[in-house]
């Protein structure tokens, strides 16, 4: 059973292997052209390239350095469409064990919520981590909704993760400052930048990129319906005037206008 | 049947965006004939409220975490027929749990009041505040959390009825320690934000930069790479992996506006750049620029605002 083969080692030491879960969003590269589909209602993927979600980066480099501290297993998953797996290869290759991909073009956070909790009550898993938010929708739904669903301890924005002997340390931002939290595991993580230092963001290798072909890559049915919400449609923002020029010589022209036209002070 | 609003508190205050959440849920609840309930913490002052539209306050004891108080609100969201909370950092997390908990379907990063009530639609931000979503919400108890500062506040007339509840919270999250800095206007709530890059070549330049903060009532932010280089901390990185904000007065002193600093600033609703160089990209985000040394713009703008505040 589970509990046996993921804490074989708790008699050896205060850290026993963890099977950790990492939670991976296929997005639109940061710098992409975002366009709309003729009809409004989609984006519309052409000339698009899709990446790992940049919140996820820093959680997945964290799953690695827990692995590599106390032993363990990574797992990424994904639930979405074929087109997705590139991305669950590439975290593969950053040195994820295995990855799973629930075969589904989900709606809304709640349907990609229920998915993964199915997965988890499956899978024993001691660590559960996803980005806090995904740069395509911007939801910041899906890890939350998880942890509520699993009942489960969640920390959001979370910038510091220590684990002892079954017990996390979490820090998190608040507005205006950080909280401390402590849980004992399994628990779900929203991070973010801080979880890991940006500098120490894994990339691929050419070792990982040719070991990521043979990593197993499981492909699971769909087993929830449509969420209750849709999109309607999709729009540009308006964009904004030309920049007014104010003369470096002149701040009280600027002074002027952020009163009288802007009415900002 | 009534819209329930949670009115989040800090240490027995609210915040300004507590009061935005209950007049959206005014505006929503006219729409549909409904009432207003507000549920709020025991040590905050509920008077206050009901000058927003609050018709009915339900006092409890706020559990200390998002799942607590997820708990709590679904217990007292039986004969609701809509939620709205403000998308603070609490927010953030409470709303997904709580539609996770009751079922309700959830519009987060919402930046409009509904557009129509029956089914609900909303608009709310998408690709970084590249694209801007029309969503429905098709169920009997839609929950709306926004985004702070989106709305704006309209104060109603209105004296709202006060009553205390008992309802128990139950987390396995144990909230050892937090820590808010005191007497600095907190970023993701701040009207105004002066925020700096490297374009001021040191961190012990920074003085300008409080100053002009200072004079504006504003909070101080920074760049990527600023942070990065540690003159200032991560919690002032502004951009699309640090904070998001979008005050009324967004001005950027010595930064070039890489998109990733754009995903977070942009929907500021007025930018102003300080910038030595002509070309850089930022100017085209912005409404207001001004070409020049910060070093020479900065002090002058500081005492610009100085006489200004002075004659108004």
């Amino acid at each position: 059973m589970d509990l046996l083969c993921t804490h074989s080692n708790l008699g050896a030491n205060h850290n026993p292997t963890m099977n950790i879960l990492v939670c991976i969003s296929h997005v639109p590269d940061t710098t992409a052209k975002i366009n709309f589909t003729a009809d409004g209602t989609a984006l519309d993927p052409a000339g698009v390239q899709f990446v790992i979600n940049p919140y996820d980066e820093f959680g997945l480099t964290k799953a690695l350095h827990v692995k590599e501290a106390q032993g363990g297993t990574i797992t990424v998953i994904n639930v979405g469409p074929a087109t997705t797996e590139p991305t669950l290869r590439k975290a593969l290759a950053i040195g994820a064990d295995k990855a799973v991909r629930i075969d589904a073009t989900p709606m809304d956070a709640i349907t990609v919520a229920k998915e993964l909790k199915n997965h988890i009550s499956a899978n024993s898993y001691d660590l559960i981590i996803c980005g806090q938010e995904s740069i395509d929708y911007n939801g910041q739904q899906v890890p939350a909704m998880l942890a509520a669903l699993l009942e489960q301890p969640f920390a959001n924005a979370c910038v510091g993760l220590s684990l002892d002997n079954g017990t996390a340390t979490a820090t998190s931002e608040i507005d205006g400052g950080h909280a401390t939290y402590k849980a004992s595991l399994p628990m779900v993580i929203g991070g973010k930048k801080g979880l890991v230092e940006e500098k120490d963001l894994r990339i691929p290798n050419m070792r990982g990129i040719m070991s990521a072909r043979t990593k197993p890559l499981e492909v699971v049915p769909a087993t929830e319906g449509e969420g209750p919400t849709k999109p309607v449609s999709f729009e540009k923002p308006a964009g904004k005037a030309a920049v007014k020029m104010v003369d470096a010589e002149n701040v009280d022209e600027l002074v002027r206008l952020l009163h009288e036209e802007a009415k900002a002070i | 049947m009534s819209i329930l609003v949670f009115v989040e508190d800090w240490n027995g205050a609210y915040k300004k965006a507590s009061f935005e959440a209950v007049a959206y849920a005014k505006s929503w609840a006219t729409m549909n004939g409904n009432r207003v309930i507000a549920v709020t913490n025991t040590s905050a002052p509920a008077g206050e409220l009901a000058g927003y539209g609050a018709d009915h306050i339900i006092q409890i004891g706020l559990g200390s975490t998002a799942m607590g108080i997820a708990g709590q609100l679904k217990e007292l969201s039986a004969e609701v027929s809509g939620i709205v909370i403000a998308g603070t950092s609490l927010g953030r997390s409470l709303a997904p749990a709580l539609s996770a908990l009751t079922g309700g379907a959830l519009s987060t990063n919402t930046i409009s009041l509904p557009l129509s009530v029956s089914p609900l639609q909303v608009k709310r931000g998408a690709f970084s505040s590249k694209g801007i979503e029309t969503i429905e919400l098709n169920n009997d108890m839609p929950i709306v959390s926004f985004v702070p500062n989106s709305i704006g506040l309209e104060p109603v007339a209105g004296e709202g009825n006060l009553e205390r509840r008992e309802v128990s919270s139950n987390d396995a999250l144990e909230v050892l320690s937090t820590e808010v800095a005191s007497g600095k206007v907190a970023l993701p709530e701040a009207e105004a934000v002066v925020s700096a890059g490297r374009g001021l070549k040191g961190p012990e330049n920074w003085g300008m930069i409080e100053e002009l903060a200072d004079v504006l009532g504003a909070a101080t932010a920074c760049s990527k790479p600023v942070s990065d280089i540690g003159w200032r901390p991560h919690s002032e990185h502004v951009g699309q992996t640090g904070i998001q904000v979008n005050p009324n007065l967004y001005i950027a002193i010595g930064i070039s506006g890489a998109i990733q600093h754009l995903a977070g600033v942009s929907a500021s609703k007025t930018i102003v750049v300080v910038n030595t160089d002509p070309e850089a990209p930022f100017f085209k985000a912005a409404d207001y620029g001004i070409v020049g040394d910060a070093f020479e713009v900065v002090p002058k703008l500081v005492n610009a605002l100085r006489a200004f505040k002075a004659a108004s």
